[in-house]
Protein backbone atom coordinates (compact mmCIF):
# COMPACT_ATOMS: atom_id res chain seq x y z
CA UNK A 1 0.00 0.00 0.00
CA UNK A 2 0.81 3.08 -1.05
CA UNK A 3 2.69 6.10 1.61
CA UNK A 4 -0.15 7.36 4.39
CA UNK A 5 -1.26 10.86 3.81
CA UNK A 6 -1.70 11.08 7.70
CA UNK A 7 -0.66 8.96 10.27
CA UNK A 8 -1.10 9.39 14.42
CA UNK A 9 0.60 7.18 17.07
CA UNK A 10 -0.16 7.19 20.35
CA UNK A 11 -1.06 10.93 19.91
CA UNK A 12 -1.49 12.55 23.51
CA UNK A 13 -2.55 16.09 23.98
CA UNK A 14 -3.37 18.04 27.63
CA UNK A 15 -4.94 21.48 28.22
CA UNK A 16 -3.27 22.28 31.33
CA UNK A 17 -4.78 18.95 33.88
CA UNK A 18 -6.95 18.83 30.98
CA UNK A 19 -6.59 15.13 29.13
CA UNK A 20 -8.16 16.08 25.27
CA UNK A 21 -6.71 13.38 23.70
CA UNK A 22 -5.79 10.07 24.95
CA UNK A 23 -3.47 7.59 22.47
CA UNK A 24 -4.89 8.50 19.62
CA UNK A 25 -3.53 6.37 16.69
CA UNK A 26 -5.69 6.86 13.21
CA UNK A 27 -4.08 6.15 9.35
CA UNK A 28 -5.67 8.19 6.74
CA UNK A 29 -4.48 6.78 3.08
CA UNK A 30 -4.18 9.16 0.23
CA UNK A 31 -7.43 9.94 -1.47
CA UNK A 32 -9.23 8.35 1.80
CA UNK A 33 -12.35 10.13 3.19
CA UNK A 34 -12.36 9.38 7.11
CA UNK A 35 -14.92 11.05 8.90
CA UNK A 36 -15.41 11.56 12.92
CA UNK A 37 -17.93 11.92 14.95
CA UNK A 38 -18.56 11.97 18.57
CA UNK A 39 -20.33 14.67 21.22
CA UNK A 40 -18.83 17.93 22.11
CA UNK A 41 -16.03 18.05 23.75
CA UNK A 42 -15.09 14.82 22.32
CA UNK A 43 -11.14 16.05 21.41
CA UNK A 44 -12.36 15.54 17.78
CA UNK A 45 -11.81 18.79 16.48
CA UNK A 46 -8.25 18.90 18.42
CA UNK A 47 -7.41 15.93 16.27
CA UNK A 48 -7.90 17.32 12.96
CA UNK A 49 -6.30 21.29 14.84
CA UNK A 50 -3.16 18.90 15.69
CA UNK A 51 -3.39 17.36 12.04
CA UNK A 52 -2.72 20.90 10.76
CA UNK A 53 -0.47 22.38 13.81
CA UNK A 54 -2.99 24.64 15.26
CA UNK A 55 -2.33 23.04 18.15
CA UNK A 56 0.65 20.95 19.29
CA UNK A 57 0.43 17.33 20.50
CA UNK A 58 2.61 16.67 24.25
CA UNK A 59 3.39 13.39 23.10
CA UNK A 60 3.28 10.62 19.86
CA UNK A 61 4.05 10.95 16.41
CA UNK A 62 2.08 12.71 13.38
CA UNK A 63 3.20 12.16 10.34
CA UNK A 64 1.82 13.86 7.12
CA UNK A 65 3.22 11.92 4.02
CA UNK A 66 5.82 10.12 6.09
CA UNK A 67 6.87 13.89 7.17
CA UNK A 68 6.81 13.90 10.60
CA UNK A 69 5.34 16.99 12.84
CA UNK A 70 7.68 18.62 14.94
CA UNK A 71 8.59 21.86 16.89
CA UNK A 72 10.74 22.41 13.90
CA UNK A 73 10.07 25.64 11.94
CA UNK A 74 10.97 23.48 8.58
CA UNK A 75 8.49 20.82 9.78
CA UNK A 76 5.89 23.34 10.51
CA UNK A 77 6.14 25.31 6.86
CA UNK A 78 6.66 22.19 4.81
CA UNK A 79 3.36 21.77 6.04
CA UNK A 80 1.32 24.70 5.80
CA UNK A 81 -0.72 24.96 2.41
CA UNK A 82 -0.35 21.23 2.27
CA UNK A 83 -3.18 20.27 4.58
CA UNK A 84 -6.24 22.92 4.22
CA UNK A 85 -9.02 23.27 6.61
CA UNK A 86 -12.54 24.31 6.60
CA UNK A 87 -13.13 26.19 9.70
CA UNK A 88 -16.97 25.62 11.41
CA UNK A 89 -16.64 29.70 11.49
CA UNK A 90 -15.78 29.99 7.43
CA UNK A 91 -12.58 32.66 9.13
CA UNK A 92 -12.76 34.70 5.63
CA UNK A 93 -10.87 37.56 5.34
CA UNK A 94 -13.46 40.29 5.75
CA UNK A 95 -11.69 42.99 4.47
CA UNK A 96 -10.73 41.36 1.00
CA UNK A 97 -12.93 40.50 -1.63
CA UNK A 98 -14.13 37.07 -2.43
CA UNK A 99 -11.22 36.86 -5.19
CA UNK A 100 -8.36 38.26 -3.15
CA UNK A 101 -9.45 36.02 -0.42
CA UNK A 102 -8.65 32.85 -2.67
CA UNK A 103 -5.62 34.49 -4.61
CA UNK A 104 -4.09 35.31 -1.08
CA UNK A 105 -2.40 32.12 -0.58
CA UNK A 106 -1.17 31.40 -3.74
CA UNK A 107 0.62 34.56 -4.34
CA UNK A 108 2.07 34.98 -0.62
CA UNK A 109 2.55 32.35 0.23
CA UNK A 110 3.45 29.87 -3.38
CA UNK A 111 4.88 33.32 -4.99
CA UNK A 112 2.38 32.83 -8.14
CA UNK A 113 1.95 35.96 -10.32
CA UNK A 114 -1.08 37.78 -9.55
CA UNK A 115 -2.80 36.35 -13.22
CA UNK A 116 -1.93 32.79 -12.44
CA UNK A 117 -3.64 33.50 -8.81
CA UNK A 118 -6.72 34.86 -10.42
CA UNK A 119 -7.36 32.48 -12.76
CA UNK A 120 -6.92 29.52 -9.93
CA UNK A 121 -9.08 31.78 -7.97
CA UNK A 122 -11.85 31.70 -10.65
CA UNK A 123 -11.61 28.41 -11.35
CA UNK A 124 -11.96 26.97 -8.02
CA UNK A 125 -14.67 29.47 -7.42
CA UNK A 126 -16.87 28.03 -10.77
CA UNK A 127 -16.07 24.35 -9.15
CA UNK A 128 -18.18 25.61 -5.79
CA UNK A 129 -20.49 27.38 -8.26
CA UNK A 130 -20.56 30.92 -7.24
CA UNK A 131 -17.81 32.56 -10.15
CA UNK A 132 -20.36 35.55 -9.92
CA UNK A 133 -19.62 36.28 -6.19
CA UNK A 134 -16.02 37.23 -7.27
CA UNK A 135 -15.69 40.84 -6.36
CA UNK A 136 -18.21 41.14 -3.63
CA UNK A 137 -16.85 41.16 -0.06
CA UNK A 138 -17.36 38.27 2.37
CA UNK A 139 -20.50 39.92 4.55
CA UNK A 140 -22.45 40.28 0.99
CA UNK A 141 -22.82 36.43 0.82
CA UNK A 142 -25.01 33.80 2.57
CA UNK A 143 -23.21 31.42 5.14
CA UNK A 144 -23.39 28.66 2.73
CA UNK A 145 -22.09 30.62 0.15
CA UNK A 146 -19.09 32.07 2.66
CA UNK A 147 -18.51 28.36 3.63
CA UNK A 148 -18.46 27.65 -0.31
CA UNK A 149 -15.71 30.69 -0.95
CA UNK A 150 -13.51 28.70 1.99
CA UNK A 151 -13.44 25.74 0.39
CA UNK A 152 -12.62 27.32 -2.66
CA UNK A 153 -9.77 29.14 -0.62
CA UNK A 154 -8.32 25.98 0.79
CA UNK A 155 -8.59 24.26 -2.84
CA UNK A 156 -6.15 27.03 -4.52
CA UNK A 157 -3.65 26.23 -2.33
CA UNK A 158 -4.13 22.40 -3.62
CA UNK A 159 -3.35 20.98 -0.97
CA UNK A 160 -2.40 17.05 -0.46
CA UNK A 161 -4.68 16.90 2.36
CA UNK A 162 -8.46 18.74 3.60
CA UNK A 163 -9.71 19.06 6.58
CA UNK A 164 -13.02 20.02 7.92
CA UNK A 165 -13.83 20.88 11.13
CA UNK A 166 -17.68 20.89 11.85
CA UNK A 167 -18.13 22.67 8.06
CA UNK A 168 -22.39 23.04 8.50
CA UNK A 169 -22.54 23.56 12.09
CA UNK A 170 -22.71 27.06 11.69
CA UNK A 171 -25.44 26.94 8.92
CA UNK A 172 -28.88 27.70 8.55
CA UNK A 173 -30.40 24.12 7.38
CA UNK A 174 -31.58 25.57 4.01
CA UNK A 175 -27.65 26.12 3.16
CA UNK A 176 -26.38 23.07 4.52
CA UNK A 177 -26.96 20.60 0.98
CA UNK A 178 -25.11 23.27 -0.83
CA UNK A 179 -22.25 22.93 0.93
CA UNK A 180 -22.52 19.26 1.27
CA UNK A 181 -22.54 18.56 -2.56
CA UNK A 182 -19.36 20.26 -3.20
CA UNK A 183 -17.81 18.39 -0.63
CA UNK A 184 -19.15 14.71 -2.19
CA UNK A 185 -17.92 16.28 -5.31
CA UNK A 186 -14.41 16.95 -3.90
CA UNK A 187 -14.75 13.45 -2.38
CA UNK A 188 -15.28 12.03 -5.66
CA UNK A 189 -12.55 13.64 -7.57
CA UNK A 190 -10.28 11.81 -5.13
CA UNK A 191 -9.56 13.96 -2.34
CA UNK A 192 -7.73 12.70 0.57
CA UNK A 193 -10.21 13.75 3.38
CA UNK A 194 -10.42 14.01 7.10
CA UNK A 195 -14.23 15.43 8.06
CA UNK A 196 -15.88 16.38 11.28
CA UNK A 197 -19.19 16.64 11.00
CA UNK A 198 -22.38 14.74 12.58
CA UNK A 199 -23.82 14.87 8.81
CA UNK A 200 -24.53 11.17 9.21
CA UNK A 201 -26.05 10.82 5.62
CA UNK A 202 -23.09 12.34 4.60
CA UNK A 203 -20.75 10.21 6.01
CA UNK A 204 -22.98 7.20 4.64
CA UNK A 205 -22.14 8.80 0.90
CA UNK A 206 -18.49 9.38 1.37
CA UNK A 207 -16.94 7.74 3.84
CA UNK A 208 -14.12 4.84 3.79
CA UNK A 209 -13.83 5.22 7.62
CA UNK A 210 -16.10 6.09 10.43
CA UNK A 211 -14.52 7.17 13.52
CA UNK A 212 -16.54 7.96 16.61
CA UNK A 213 -14.80 9.72 19.68
CA UNK A 214 -15.65 10.30 22.90
CA UNK A 215 -13.45 11.68 26.29
CA UNK A 216 -10.67 12.07 23.95
CA UNK A 217 -10.35 8.37 23.21
CA UNK A 218 -11.19 6.68 19.63
CA UNK A 219 -13.93 4.41 20.79
CA UNK A 220 -14.79 2.89 17.99
CA UNK A 221 -13.63 2.93 14.19
CA UNK A 222 -14.49 0.94 11.02
CA UNK A 223 -16.90 1.33 7.83
CA UNK A 224 -19.70 3.31 7.41
CA UNK A 225 -21.87 -0.17 7.06
CA UNK A 226 -20.74 -1.68 10.03
CA UNK A 227 -20.66 1.61 11.98
CA UNK A 228 -24.29 2.49 11.23
CA UNK A 229 -25.54 -0.94 11.14
CA UNK A 230 -24.01 -2.53 14.00
CA UNK A 231 -22.51 -0.19 16.92
CA UNK A 232 -20.19 -2.41 18.87
CA UNK A 233 -20.21 -0.28 22.16
CA UNK A 234 -23.02 1.01 24.24
CA UNK A 235 -22.02 4.73 24.07
CA UNK A 236 -21.78 4.80 20.12
CA UNK A 237 -25.47 3.71 19.88
CA UNK A 238 -26.48 5.99 22.20
CA UNK A 239 -24.87 8.81 20.39
CA UNK A 240 -26.06 7.70 16.84
CA UNK A 241 -29.89 7.23 18.62
CA UNK A 242 -29.34 11.07 19.85
CA UNK A 243 -28.42 12.27 16.45
CA UNK A 244 -30.58 10.19 14.45
CA UNK A 245 -33.58 10.44 16.33
CA UNK A 246 -35.11 13.51 14.13
CA UNK B 1 -19.36 75.52 15.30
CA UNK B 2 -15.67 75.03 17.66
CA UNK B 3 -14.06 78.19 15.07
CA UNK B 4 -16.89 80.57 16.32
CA UNK B 5 -16.59 79.87 19.85
CA UNK B 6 -13.01 79.69 19.53
CA UNK B 7 -12.47 82.80 17.80
CA UNK B 8 -14.99 84.78 19.67
CA UNK B 9 -13.01 83.82 22.86
CA UNK B 10 -9.76 85.15 21.24
CA UNK B 11 -11.93 88.65 21.08
CA UNK B 12 -13.10 88.73 24.19
CA UNK B 13 -9.42 88.14 24.92
CA UNK B 14 -8.14 90.91 23.30
CA UNK B 15 -11.00 93.25 23.89
CA UNK B 16 -9.54 93.88 27.00
CA UNK B 17 -6.17 95.01 25.63
CA UNK B 18 -6.09 98.27 25.80
CA UNK B 19 -8.28 98.48 28.96
CA UNK B 20 -6.40 99.85 32.46
CA UNK B 21 -6.47 98.37 35.67
CA UNK B 22 -5.06 95.03 36.56
CA UNK B 23 -4.88 93.59 32.97
CA UNK B 24 -2.40 94.74 30.76
CA UNK B 25 -2.91 93.29 27.48
CA UNK B 26 -0.53 95.85 26.19
CA UNK B 27 2.07 93.30 26.58
CA UNK B 28 0.68 91.37 23.25
CA UNK B 29 -1.62 94.02 21.54
CA UNK B 30 -1.27 93.43 18.28
CA UNK B 31 -2.21 97.10 17.14
CA UNK B 32 1.28 98.09 19.02
CA UNK B 33 4.72 97.78 17.79
CA UNK B 34 5.37 96.00 20.94
CA UNK B 35 3.07 94.20 21.31
CA UNK B 36 2.65 92.43 17.90
CA UNK B 37 6.62 91.51 18.38
CA UNK B 38 5.87 89.98 21.51
CA UNK B 39 3.10 87.96 19.84
CA UNK B 40 5.47 87.17 16.87
CA UNK B 41 7.99 85.81 19.52
CA UNK B 42 5.70 83.98 21.35
CA UNK B 43 3.61 82.29 18.19
CA UNK B 44 7.07 81.59 16.58
CA UNK B 45 7.40 78.75 19.61
CA UNK B 46 4.11 76.97 17.66
CA UNK B 47 6.44 75.58 14.87
CA UNK B 48 8.93 73.63 17.49
CA UNK B 49 5.99 72.51 19.53
CA UNK B 50 4.82 70.93 16.33
CA UNK B 51 7.82 68.73 14.70
CA UNK B 52 9.13 67.37 18.22
CA UNK B 53 6.02 66.82 18.61
CA UNK B 54 5.26 65.32 14.88
CA UNK B 55 8.53 63.03 15.02
CA UNK B 56 8.19 61.91 18.73
CA UNK B 57 4.41 60.17 17.49
CA UNK B 58 6.26 58.70 14.18
CA UNK B 59 8.96 57.01 16.52
CA UNK B 60 6.16 56.00 19.22
CA UNK B 61 4.13 54.35 16.58
CA UNK B 62 7.05 52.45 15.04
CA UNK B 63 8.65 51.62 18.55
CA UNK B 64 5.10 50.94 19.82
CA UNK B 65 4.53 47.96 17.18
CA UNK B 66 8.19 46.84 17.95
CA UNK B 67 7.18 46.40 21.38
CA UNK B 68 3.85 45.12 20.66
CA UNK B 69 4.28 42.45 18.82
CA UNK B 70 6.39 40.23 21.03
CA UNK B 71 3.44 40.55 23.39
CA UNK B 72 1.43 38.76 20.71
CA UNK B 73 3.47 35.60 20.77
CA UNK B 74 3.04 31.93 22.16
CA UNK B 75 6.24 32.23 23.72
CA UNK B 76 6.48 33.49 27.63
CA UNK B 77 9.96 34.87 27.40
CA UNK B 78 8.71 37.26 24.30
CA UNK B 79 5.36 38.36 26.66
CA UNK B 80 7.39 39.14 29.66
CA UNK B 81 9.77 41.39 27.71
CA UNK B 82 6.66 43.06 26.12
CA UNK B 83 5.08 43.51 29.90
CA UNK B 84 8.43 44.83 31.78
CA UNK B 85 8.88 47.08 28.90
CA UNK B 86 5.03 48.67 29.14
CA UNK B 87 4.89 48.63 33.08
CA UNK B 88 8.41 50.60 33.54
CA UNK B 89 7.85 52.77 31.21
CA UNK B 90 4.11 53.50 31.51
CA UNK B 91 5.18 54.20 35.41
CA UNK B 92 8.03 56.87 34.75
CA UNK B 93 6.47 60.31 34.58
CA UNK B 94 7.57 62.68 31.96
CA UNK B 95 9.53 65.04 34.11
CA UNK B 96 12.17 62.94 35.68
CA UNK B 97 11.96 60.56 32.64
CA UNK B 98 13.23 63.79 30.44
CA UNK B 99 15.51 65.11 33.06
CA UNK B 100 17.28 61.27 33.04
CA UNK B 101 17.28 61.48 28.99
CA UNK B 102 18.68 65.11 28.93
CA UNK B 103 21.17 65.18 31.67
CA UNK B 104 21.96 61.83 32.39
CA UNK B 105 22.25 59.35 29.05
CA UNK B 106 24.89 61.63 27.43
CA UNK B 107 27.04 60.68 30.73
CA UNK B 108 26.24 56.90 30.15
CA UNK B 109 27.23 57.33 26.91
CA UNK B 110 30.75 59.25 27.25
CA UNK B 111 31.26 55.94 29.81
CA UNK B 112 30.88 53.59 26.80
CA UNK B 113 33.46 55.73 24.86
CA UNK B 114 31.04 57.47 22.82
CA UNK B 115 30.40 61.44 22.37
CA UNK B 116 27.09 61.70 21.68
CA UNK B 117 25.60 64.92 22.66
CA UNK B 118 21.90 65.31 23.85
CA UNK B 119 20.89 68.56 22.44
CA UNK B 120 17.40 70.43 23.75
CA UNK B 121 15.40 69.32 20.49
CA UNK B 122 16.14 65.64 20.64
CA UNK B 123 15.93 64.92 24.25
CA UNK B 124 12.39 65.94 24.40
CA UNK B 125 12.06 64.16 21.21
CA UNK B 126 13.19 60.86 22.78
CA UNK B 127 11.65 61.05 26.04
CA UNK B 128 8.21 62.04 25.38
CA UNK B 129 8.81 58.87 22.28
CA UNK B 130 9.93 56.26 24.62
CA UNK B 131 7.32 57.32 27.09
CA UNK B 132 4.32 57.33 24.56
CA UNK B 133 5.57 54.04 23.17
CA UNK B 134 4.37 52.31 25.97
CA UNK B 135 0.75 53.50 25.42
CA UNK B 136 0.90 52.90 21.88
CA UNK B 137 1.85 49.64 22.08
CA UNK B 138 -1.26 49.08 24.02
CA UNK B 139 -3.37 50.55 21.83
CA UNK B 140 -2.00 47.88 18.90
CA UNK B 141 -1.77 45.42 21.54
CA UNK B 142 -6.13 45.98 21.92
CA UNK B 143 -6.57 46.09 18.51
CA UNK B 144 -4.89 43.28 17.55
CA UNK B 145 -6.71 41.25 20.24
CA UNK B 146 -9.92 42.25 18.94
CA UNK B 147 -9.57 40.65 15.65
CA UNK B 148 -10.99 37.06 16.31
CA UNK B 149 -8.13 34.16 16.47
CA UNK B 150 -9.96 32.34 13.19
CA UNK B 151 -8.55 34.70 11.33
CA UNK B 152 -5.06 33.79 11.87
CA UNK B 153 -5.23 30.34 11.70
CA UNK B 154 -7.16 30.68 8.80
CA UNK B 155 -3.81 32.82 7.47
CA UNK B 156 -1.74 29.81 8.69
CA UNK B 157 -4.02 27.32 7.11
CA UNK B 158 -3.28 29.20 3.24
CA UNK B 159 0.71 28.97 4.33
CA UNK B 160 1.02 32.75 5.22
CA UNK B 161 3.55 32.76 7.91
CA UNK B 162 3.88 35.59 10.91
CA UNK B 163 4.57 38.27 9.13
CA UNK B 164 2.51 38.13 5.96
CA UNK B 165 -0.40 37.05 8.53
CA UNK B 166 0.51 40.36 10.30
CA UNK B 167 1.01 42.36 7.27
CA UNK B 168 -2.09 41.08 5.37
CA UNK B 169 -4.64 39.68 7.58
CA UNK B 170 -4.04 41.30 11.27
CA UNK B 171 -3.06 44.47 10.73
CA UNK B 172 -5.37 45.67 7.37
CA UNK B 173 -8.66 44.63 10.20
CA UNK B 174 -6.98 45.80 13.13
CA UNK B 175 -5.73 49.31 11.80
CA UNK B 176 -9.21 51.00 11.90
CA UNK B 177 -9.30 50.21 15.45
CA UNK B 178 -6.07 51.08 16.01
CA UNK B 179 -5.78 54.47 14.14
CA UNK B 180 -8.52 56.72 16.15
CA UNK B 181 -7.17 56.33 19.83
CA UNK B 182 -3.61 56.64 17.79
CA UNK B 183 -4.57 60.27 16.79
CA UNK B 184 -5.73 60.77 20.31
CA UNK B 185 -2.57 59.52 21.74
CA UNK B 186 -0.95 62.47 19.86
CA UNK B 187 -2.98 65.28 21.53
CA UNK B 188 -1.37 63.98 24.92
CA UNK B 189 2.08 64.15 23.04
CA UNK B 190 1.42 67.95 22.37
CA UNK B 191 0.26 68.68 25.51
CA UNK B 192 3.59 66.63 27.70
CA UNK B 193 5.68 68.54 24.99
CA UNK B 194 5.30 71.72 26.97
CA UNK B 195 7.80 70.00 29.89
CA UNK B 196 10.45 70.28 26.92
CA UNK B 197 10.68 74.11 27.94
CA UNK B 198 12.44 72.96 31.45
CA UNK B 199 15.56 71.75 28.96
CA UNK B 200 15.71 74.71 27.65
CA UNK B 201 13.80 73.84 24.22
CA UNK B 202 12.32 76.83 22.41
CA UNK B 203 8.90 75.55 22.02
CA UNK B 204 5.62 77.28 23.21
CA UNK B 205 6.08 77.32 26.54
CA UNK B 206 9.53 78.28 26.83
CA UNK B 207 8.86 81.18 24.71
CA UNK B 208 5.75 82.23 27.21
CA UNK B 209 8.27 81.59 30.21
CA UNK B 210 11.34 84.14 28.73
CA UNK B 211 8.66 87.06 27.73
CA UNK B 212 6.91 86.44 31.66
CA UNK B 213 10.44 86.91 33.10
CA UNK B 214 10.97 90.02 31.31
CA UNK B 215 7.57 91.79 31.08
CA UNK B 216 6.67 90.91 34.32
CA UNK B 217 3.03 89.85 32.81
CA UNK B 218 1.93 86.32 33.55
CA UNK B 219 -1.74 86.59 33.25
CA UNK B 220 -2.00 87.63 29.99
CA UNK B 221 1.02 86.20 28.80
CA UNK B 222 -0.02 82.33 29.95
CA UNK B 223 -3.36 82.93 28.80
CA UNK B 224 -2.35 83.46 25.18
CA UNK B 225 -0.61 80.49 25.69
CA UNK B 226 -3.69 78.24 26.86
CA UNK B 227 -5.18 79.84 23.94
CA UNK B 228 -2.61 78.70 21.74
CA UNK B 229 -2.54 74.88 22.86
CA UNK B 230 -6.11 75.47 22.41
CA UNK B 231 -6.12 76.08 19.17
CA UNK B 232 -3.21 72.98 18.02
CA UNK B 233 -5.57 70.21 20.07
CA UNK B 234 -8.75 71.40 18.65
CA UNK B 235 -7.32 70.86 15.74
CA UNK B 236 -6.24 67.68 16.19
CA UNK B 237 -9.54 66.50 17.52
CA UNK B 238 -11.06 67.51 14.68
CA UNK B 239 -8.61 65.46 12.55
CA UNK B 240 -9.45 62.61 14.65
CA UNK B 241 -12.96 63.08 14.17
CA UNK B 242 -12.82 63.00 10.24
CA UNK B 243 -10.66 60.17 10.92
CA UNK B 244 -13.40 57.99 13.00
CA UNK B 245 -15.89 58.81 10.84
CA UNK B 246 -14.23 57.58 8.03
CA UNK B 247 -12.63 54.20 9.64
CA UNK B 248 -16.67 54.15 10.57
CA UNK B 249 -18.17 54.02 7.46
CA UNK B 250 -15.56 51.84 6.42
CA UNK B 251 -16.32 49.31 8.61
CA UNK B 252 -20.14 49.89 7.99
CA UNK B 253 -20.05 48.43 4.25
Amino acid sequence: MAQAAIELVNVNKWFGDFHVLKDISLTVGTGEKVVICGPSGSGKSTVVRCINRLEEHQNGTINLDGVELTNDPKSIASIQGEVGMVFQQFNLFPHLSVLDNLMLGPMKARGLSRSAAEEKARFYLERVRIPDQADKKPAQLSGGQQQRVAIARSLCMEPKVLLFDEPTSALDPEMISEVLDVMVELAHEGMTMVVVTHEMGFAHKVADKMIFMDEGEIVEHGTPEQFFASPKTERCRTFLSQILKH
Amino acid sequence: MTKIVLSLSLVALLAGCSSSGTWGWYVIDPTTKSGWINITFLVSGMWNTILISVIAAAISIVVGLIVALPGQSSKRGWRIVNRVYVELVRSIPLLPMLFWVFYGLPIIFKSMGMNVPIDPFWGAIITLAISDSAFTAEIYRSGIQSIARGQREAAQTVGLNYFQTMRYVIMPQAIRRILPPLANQFIYIVKMSAFASVIGMQELTRRANELVVTEYRPLEIYSLLIVEYLILVLIISAGVRWLERRMGSDERQ
